[in-house]
């Protein structure tokens, strides 16, 4: 299936290169950074690219293209998936998935490869798997193993591989037993000129921390389960359960893992938590136009809005923006010509604004469009469908582990046109 | 940290080398170094006795590696620590050998003997790792290893090692695709495998070695299903691919009710008959017509089973499934996969784009289905363009009269994006709904129209041409908005635009009568500043013009066409030609002239604006062909639903007796070697379930099938040799009996009956292989799968054949071995050649019964006892000379059977040769003429000297003759063809690597000598147990000489054998050291330049001893 892959970083250097069948030559990767160059962003280099004798299916992640090179037909999706899996795991392993952390490890990052595919087929992808196989790198560990001789490398077989949940380790042990469950809420919507909604939604995961000794068997239950429309789940979750019962039953992995995500139906109204006002406008025959944001939270929610940033892409002919901020502070990048407003917490007594005027290049045409606005906020303590966790029972084991549950909506892509 | 005493290291060790220039750089000797000379430091590190040094430098190699630089001259340094006891060493030295096994074939030989011992450690992480790594090194030497080793590993106990084996066979299938056959055996075994951990991985081989034989899939089909949720992520992607071509093959269109009842009451009649039947309704057949489809329960099956995999968090498995659905469930259920796929666009963007290209297929077909979700493919501006421009296309193929509305004010933002290439993919978007929905077709175009005012040019630009496609449905209303845009033409500088504004007056100048002249003057005189495509719209709006309007604008046509008459290039310079003598009449134009009108201003179709995901759904949805539109490789074509649907039995688990049969005797026919897969796969569960429904132990059957075979044959060999001349007959004896009398011969030895049975037994076996197979891989593959069945296994066949009841063993008949284990085998011989149904064995002759039975004694005791042994114990031990392999089966032959046999003579004519000794036998009843060697088909090096041509051999006769072969020391067969007059057959001489030598007399200094020469890379040591009946000396030295053609040399210490030889072709030396250590363990070592050689024959020795 996967046959080689290769790891290319912006400026179009390959500092990694993993084979698992005959070795592909680099050259191959030509193909893709012409595809590149026709690109001219790196957003829109074609996910699958054929060439004569293969096809290469890329993925970009954190300023790294993945490029794996394939030969015979494989469902894109397969390898794109599998792609963004190396790309977690790095992330798991080394705390970022960059090209100076994947340089750094290399020799853990081609171990990682090694178990990760036998003949281009995933062979182990759950990181409680790899972790049993090749120990994530600490500083500690690189310390003893250098004193004692011992490796980095598991010598038995993880015995998740084998039983019917891989996802967790077999002996584990902690002496405090938690278990968090974060209940994360986005909003995506579009907002257009007139203020009124033009599609919103709301996403939500369930992300969890769970450190349970032993093998502990979870059941979560909510008390309005009707909101959630349609749920994907991590493998754990035992599907006839929910069916029947509306209940997610599992035994968890160890660790930080996602549990669920899932999207709250489509009939219900969402409510959305800030208004923006905007006065954006060029002149015609002048250099000059008038930039004017205002945001506040909409009165009926209980909880403050904060963290709230709002980016704006200004248009080509934008040069420079001299503005004034009541509150937070901005910046304007006049390559990309983004324009950043961090304004933290509103309060709405003083709402922020942001006002001032915008230069344009002399002679250039008025810009046709008004940029939109993506908005970024946080509302703590808050699930804005309003979905409530019930009750969490531990059954197999015999401690009292502590629980707890933390809600947070967050905006997801909220964008107002303008 | 622990680079640091690496370095001290490395500094010591090269300046003792003298290389000081190097040493003194701690930061040269850096990881991505590129000079050759560099690479001693990391040698020197490889061959240190500190794991922690030889873990820095294999750190180092595999950055290097990574990087994709070449550590390739490392390889013997690097291959010397593949046993190496740190286990990250050992794993970072298999990434090592995997990457440059298949550069340097020969070197990675060496490291074979250490997969091979990991393939029996009890630690399966071990053994699964040892399989990986063998099937990983692409060197089509070891074929016949792998083929071994994965059969052993598909019967593995655990299901880690099986699910390894699963994943070799793509490997092995891609290093050698004559394999196809076995590995489609091992593929069918690990099918029934019931683990969900084997399952993914065994379709996925299935998939890659043997997707056409969708007739393995039948019996697991309902197990796959109900497994399929339990499966991990990757495997139910590809499982669930691999059930919707099945599916599309088995069972009838749920949607045909609806599509075909009408027209095709035929198709509907049998899908309901087919049902009906089942359900044991009698008067289905009154039914027929109206009965409505009933959903095959397997069908509805694999649909119920999937479904909850939507809600996998794996993007790869919900696509996976919302294709199933889309090819194969009922109209009215496809609509559940709708949400998944909706999901999935919140994923990366590459997830993203994937699904939206399937979701555009889709949404043609089934437009219903994703209207619910319509704004969720909204654009934001953040989206890249290509995200958008796939929404857009989705968005316009879900546009209908209801909807319209929305989606143009939606559209209407994206026009003033200020993503250029977004907004021209808007505008052939509205165009798109302008053609396709009547209704909102002249708001759409007054927008257009609007768009042409626009201060960017490409929005204008592409508006004209969707105008222009929109006028065409319906110009004479659209007068003005032609006229608009012929004022364009001043500013429009976009050639397509120009291009088309041109020909739109052209084609309609009668509705501009007054503008479209002025326009071509204008052109005219911009004639030759034009882009091609606009001059050529100039010549035909000319034309045109001259046609309806000649008085005003003949002149300027005339101007036009000499102007383009030279022109750069042809193709106007042809049109301009063309058009000449079509318009203008001359007496030379002929009849065409009068028709000019016609030609040029008949009334075109209007072009019919269709998306380009049109007609993609015929590749399965999900499929990277799919994505590319393009056919790729290995692409499995999606069937067509058939008109019947094929027997729904077939995939009832509980088979009737005669199914079984019938399919056993299918697999027989099918497969060229059935009885080493069969007696391979016993434990297996598919061979337990269609097993022979015979009362005999059914493992025993099995196996014994196999030398049922070998001894009837023998036995009708020996029947029919009955009458030949005396002298021949003590050949044939010899041949046969060869151990058992020379054991009588060799005075004072007294070797136990189990080890003469087993010297016969590996005698007998050989020619079997090499009369079926003929092949050189089928001969090793035979062998080795013997060798490589654990001694456990053997010993509880053992076992079984003890428990074998006593009556029957009473029957034996008397065999000329007294031993009770003889004749138990005997016993066995009859119950096994009634299962024979290969050879028609002729009845047993009574004049020798005696060696008959104790031939098949021997073949049986191969079979049970011997299943451990490896190739070179094939030769019998003590007296190889007479061992004999057959060339040409009696069958295969024709009447003509041809045996050889190695006689360890030097051949006079070429000393670089080995001697082969061939004997023929004619079976026929006829004269065979003209026997001769032809078109030796020989690997670079290899010669051949062949025998004289046999002028004759009567019917009943038999023949010896000697033939040299050069094999250039290696182990590769000698192919050539046997003629006779009237036929031609291909026949391969492969020598065993101990054949390949020949003895050399040297006393104890010499040797010592000489092997203090052959240290480093050419010494291979292993270290073995010798079994209890192998610890005598006689034992010892019989054996060796058994399995190599060495002599001994004499020995001062009583727990030390030595052995010499020099191999034929080359002349090097071969020197074997056997110590004895305290116990049964000792060391086998084994000197010799030729490195696979020695490699070779340390396994063939010390497989021989450890027996």
């Amino acid at each position: 299936m996967i046959h080689s892959l290769f790891l290319i970083n912006c400026s179009g250097d390959i500092f990694l290169e993993k084979h698992w069948k005959s070795v592909v030559s680099q050259s191959v990767c030509d193909y893709f950074f012409e595809a590149q160059e026709k690109a001219a962003d790196v957003e829109n280099v074609p996910p699958v690219i054929s060439t004569p004798h293969h096809y290469l299916i890329s993925i970009y992640r954190e300023k790294i293209f993945f490029v794996s090179v394939i030969q015979t037909e494989v469902p894109p999706l397969f390898v794109i998936e599998f792609l963004h899996r190396v790309a977690d795991t790095f992330q798991d392993y080394f705390g970022e998935c960059s090209e100076t952390a994947i340089k750094d490890n290399v020799v853990i990052v081609y171990e990682l490869l090694e178990e990760m595919l036998d003949n281009g087929f995933p062979l182990a992808t759950e990181s409680n798997i790899l972790k049993e196989l090749i120990k994530p790198p600490t500083i500690l560990r690189s310390v003893v193993n250098s004193i004692t001789g011992s490796s980095n490398m598991g010598e038995t077989l993880p015995t998740g591989q084998l039983s019917n949940i891989p996802w967790r380790r077999a002996v584990v042990k902690y002496t405090n037993n938690e278990a968090y469950f974060d209940v994360i809420e986005e909003i995506d919507a579009i907002i257009d000129k007139s203020g009124s909604t033009v599609f919103a939604e709301i996403q939500g995961v369930i992300d969890s921390c769970i450190k349970l000794s032993g093998m502990p068997d979870l059941s979560l239950s909510f008390m309005n389960p009707r909101l959630l429309d349609d749920v994907s789940f991590h493998p754990c979750i035992r599907f006839k359960r929910w069916e029947s019962e509306r209940v997610l039953s599992f035994i968890p992995p160890d660790g930080n893992f996602r549990l669920i995500s899932y999207r709250v139906s489509s009939q219900n109204l969402v409510a959305i938590p800030v208004y923006v006002k905007h006065i954006i406008s060029f002149k015609e025959n002048s250099s000059s136009g008038r930039f004017d944001v205002t945001i506040g939270p909409k009165q009926n929610m209980g909880k403050t809005v904060e963290g709230v940033i709002v980016t704006v892409h200004m248009p080509k002919a934008v040069l420079n923006m001299n503005l004034t901020s009541t509150q937070g502070s901005y910046t304007f990048d006049p390559v990309l010509k983004v324009l950043t407003w961090d304004i933290g917490k509103i309060t709405p007594q003083k709402l922020p604004n942001l006002k001032g005027i915008v230069n344009l290049q002399s002679g250039a045409p008025k810009p046709e469009e008004n940029p939109s606005l993506n908005v970024q906020f946080k509302i703590q303590q808050l699930a804005i469908s309003g979905l409530k966790v019930n009750r969490l029972d531990m059954f197999g084991e015999k401690y009292k582990p502590f629980k707890g549950v933390k809600y947070i909506t967050k905006a997801g892509k909220f964008q107002v046109r303008t | 940290m622990s680079a640091s005493p690496a370095y001290s290291e490395e500094k010591g060790g090269s300046s003792s080398l003298g290389e000081p220039e190097y040493g003194h750089d701690p930061a040269s000797g850096g990881i991505f170094s590129s000079d050759y000379k560099r690479h001693d430091d990391l040698k020197e590190m490889l061959d240190s006795n500190k794991d922690s040094l030889k873990l820095e430098a294999m750190k180092r190699i595999v950055a290097m590696i990574a990087r994709g630089k070449n550590a390739s001259d490392l390889f013997p340094a690097v291959v010397k620590n593949v046993a190496c006891k740190n286990i990250e060493v050992k794993k970072l030295v298999y990434v090592y050998l995997v990457r440059y096994a298949e550069e340097q074939q020969d070197l990675a030989l060496l490291s074979i003997s250490t997969f091979q011992r990991g393939l029996k450690d009890p630690n399966q992480l071990i053994r699964a790792s040892a399989l990986r790594v063998l099937s990983s090194i692409r060197v089509p030497i070891i074929v016949p290893i792998m083929m071994l080793a994965i059969k052993e590993a598909a019967s593995d106990m655990s299901p880690y090692v099986r699910k390894t084996a699963a994943h070799a066979i793509p490997k092995l299938y891609s290093l050698d695709s004559d394999q196809k056959d076995q590995l489609i055996e091992v593929i069918e075994k690990l099918l029934a495998d019931k683990t969900t951990l084997v399952a993914g991985s065994v379709v996925m081989a299935f998939e890659e070695v043997c997707p056409e034989r969708i007739d393995l899939i039948h019996k697991n089909y309902r197990k796959l299903c109900n497994l399929l949720i339990d499966v991990e992520e990757w495997g139910q992607v590809v499982i669930i691919n691999m059930l919707t071509r099945y599916a599309r093959t088995q069972f009838l269109s749920p949607n045909q009710n609806e599509s075909l009842l009408e027209e095709n009451p035929e198709k509907a009649f049998y899908g309901s008959d087919e049902e009906d039947s089942k359900d044991d309704k009698p008067d289905a057949a009154s039914l027929v017509k109206r009965k409505p489809y009933v959903m095959d329960p397997d069908h509805r099956l694999l649909l119920r089973n999937t479904k909850p995999l939507l809600q996998s968090r794996n993007a790869a498995v919900v696509m996976a499934v919302a294709q199933l659905y889309f090819h194969l469930a009922p109209k009215a259920e496809v609509g559940v996969i709708a949400k998944a796929l909706v999901r999935l666009l919140r994923s990366h963007s590459e997830v993203q784009w994937v699904v939206l290209q399937n979701v555009a297929t889709m949404s043609i077909k089934r437009r219903g289905m994703f209207e619910p979700y319509l704004k969720s493919f909204y654009i934001r501006s953040t989206d890249p363009t290509q995200i958008k421009i796939l929404k857009l296309e989705v968005l316009t193929n879900l546009a209908n009269e209801t909807n319209i509305s929305t989606i143009l004010r939606e559209f209407q933002t994206y026009i003033r994006s200020m993503d250029k290439d977004f907004v021209a993919a808007t505008i052939q978007a509205i165009g798109r709904c302008a053609t396709n929905i009547g209704k909102v077709r002249d708001t759409c175009l007054n927008g257009l129209v609007q768009l042409l005012s626009n201060r960017d040019e490409l929005v204008v630009a592409e508006s004209v041409v969707v105008i222009k496609k929109l006028l065409q449905m319906q110009p004479s209303q659209h007068s003005e908005i032609i006229k608009h845009m012929a004022k364009l033409t001043d500013n429009i500088q976009v050639p397509m635009a120009r291009a088309s504004i041109l020909w739109l007056i052209g084609e309609y100048c009668e509705h501009v009568p007054k503008i479209a002249p002025d326009v071509l003057r204008k052109m005219a005189k911009s004639f030759t500043s034009e882009e091609d495509i606009v001059k050529l719209q100039v010549i035909n709006l000319a034309a045109k013009l001259y046609l309806t309007n000649s008085k005003q604008s003949k002149l300027l046509t005339q101007y036009v066409l000499n102007l383009a008459k030279y022109d750069q290039n042809y193709d106007i310079r042809d049109r301009a030609r063309f058009i000449r003598q079509l318009i203008v009449p001359t007496e030379k134009s002929g009849a065409l002239n009068k028709y000019a009108k016609k030609l040029f201003l008949a009334q075109k179709p209007a072009p019919i604006l269709e998306s380009s995901f049109k007609d993609r759904d015929h590749f399965q949805l999900g499929s990277l062909s799919h994505l590319l539109n393009a056919k790729a490789v290995g692409y499995q074509e999606l069937p067509d639903w058939p008109d019947e649907a094929p027997d729904p039995s077939v995939r009832n688990v509980e088979v009737p007796e005669w199914t079984k049969c019938t399919s056993r005797e299918k697999r027989k026919e099918k497969v060229e070697k059935p009885f080493y897969s069969d007696s391979e796969g016993e434990s297996g569960p598919t061979e337990s379930a269609d097993s022979e429904p015979e009362s005999v132990s059914e493992s025993e059957s099995e196996s014994g099938s196999s030398s049922s075979e070998s001894g009837s044959d023998s036995g009708s060999r020996g029947e029919e040799s009955g009458d030949q001349s005396e002298e021949e007959k003590k050949k044939k004896k010899k041949g046969k009996e060869g151990p058992r009398k020379a054991c009588l011969e060799s005075a004072g030895s007294d070797p136990s009956e189990e080890e003469e049975e087993q010297g016969k037994k590996g005698k007998k076996k050989k020619p079997q292989h090499e009369g079926k197979g003929g092949s050189e891989t089928s001969w090793e593959e035979g062998s080795i799968s013997e060798s490589s069945s654990s001694e456990s296994d053997s010993g509880s066949e053992a076992e079984e054949s003890q428990s074998e009841p006593e009556s029957k063993r009473r029957t034996t008949p008397p065999s000329s071995k007294p031993a009770p284990k003889a004749s138990r085998k005997g016993t066995k011989e009859i119950s096994l050649l009634d299962l024979d149904d290969f050879t028609p064995a002729p009845p047993q002759p009574a004049s020798s019964p005696a060696i008959v039975s104790t031939s098949l004694v021997t073949d049986l005791e191969g079979l049970t006892l011997t299943d451990a042994s490896l190739t070179p114990t094939m030769l019998s031990p003590v007296f190889s000379t007479v061992k004999t392999y057959e060339l040409l089966h009696r069958m295969a032959g024709e009447g003509l059977s041809v045996e050889y046999y190695f006689n360890r003579q030097p051949f006079p004519p070429d000393p670089h040769m080995v001697a082969v000794q061939i004997q023929f036998s004619n079976n026929t009843e006829s004269e065979v003429k003209n026997l001769r060697v032809s078109e030796p088909k020989l690997v670079s090096g290899m010669r051949i000297q062949e025998f004289q041509e046999i002028e004759s051999l009567a019917p009943g006769d038999t023949a010896n003759v000697i033939m040299g072969i050069d094999f250039c020391d290696s182990t590769q067969a000698a192919n050539f063809q046997l003629c006779t007059h009237s036929r031609q057959f291909y026949v391969s001489i492969q020598p065993p690597v101990g054949e390949l030598m020949a003895p050399v007399f040297m006393s104890e200094n010499e040797f010592k000598k000489e092997q203090g020469k052959l240290t480093g890379m050419s010494e291979i040591t292993e270290k073995l147990t010798l079994p209890d009946k192998c610890q005598s000396d006689h034992t010892i030295v019989q054996r060796v000489t058994a399995a190599a053609n060495v002599s001994r040399v004499p020995c001062g210490a009583d727990n030390e054998y030595r052995f010499a030889a020099k191999t034929v072709t080359s002349g090097s030396l071969v020197l074997i050291t056997l110590e004895w250590k305290e116990g049964a363990r000792a060391h086998l070592t084994v000197n010799s330049e030729k490195m696979v050689i020695g490699t070779m024959l340390v396994q063939d020795v010390s497989q021989a001893l450890a027996q």
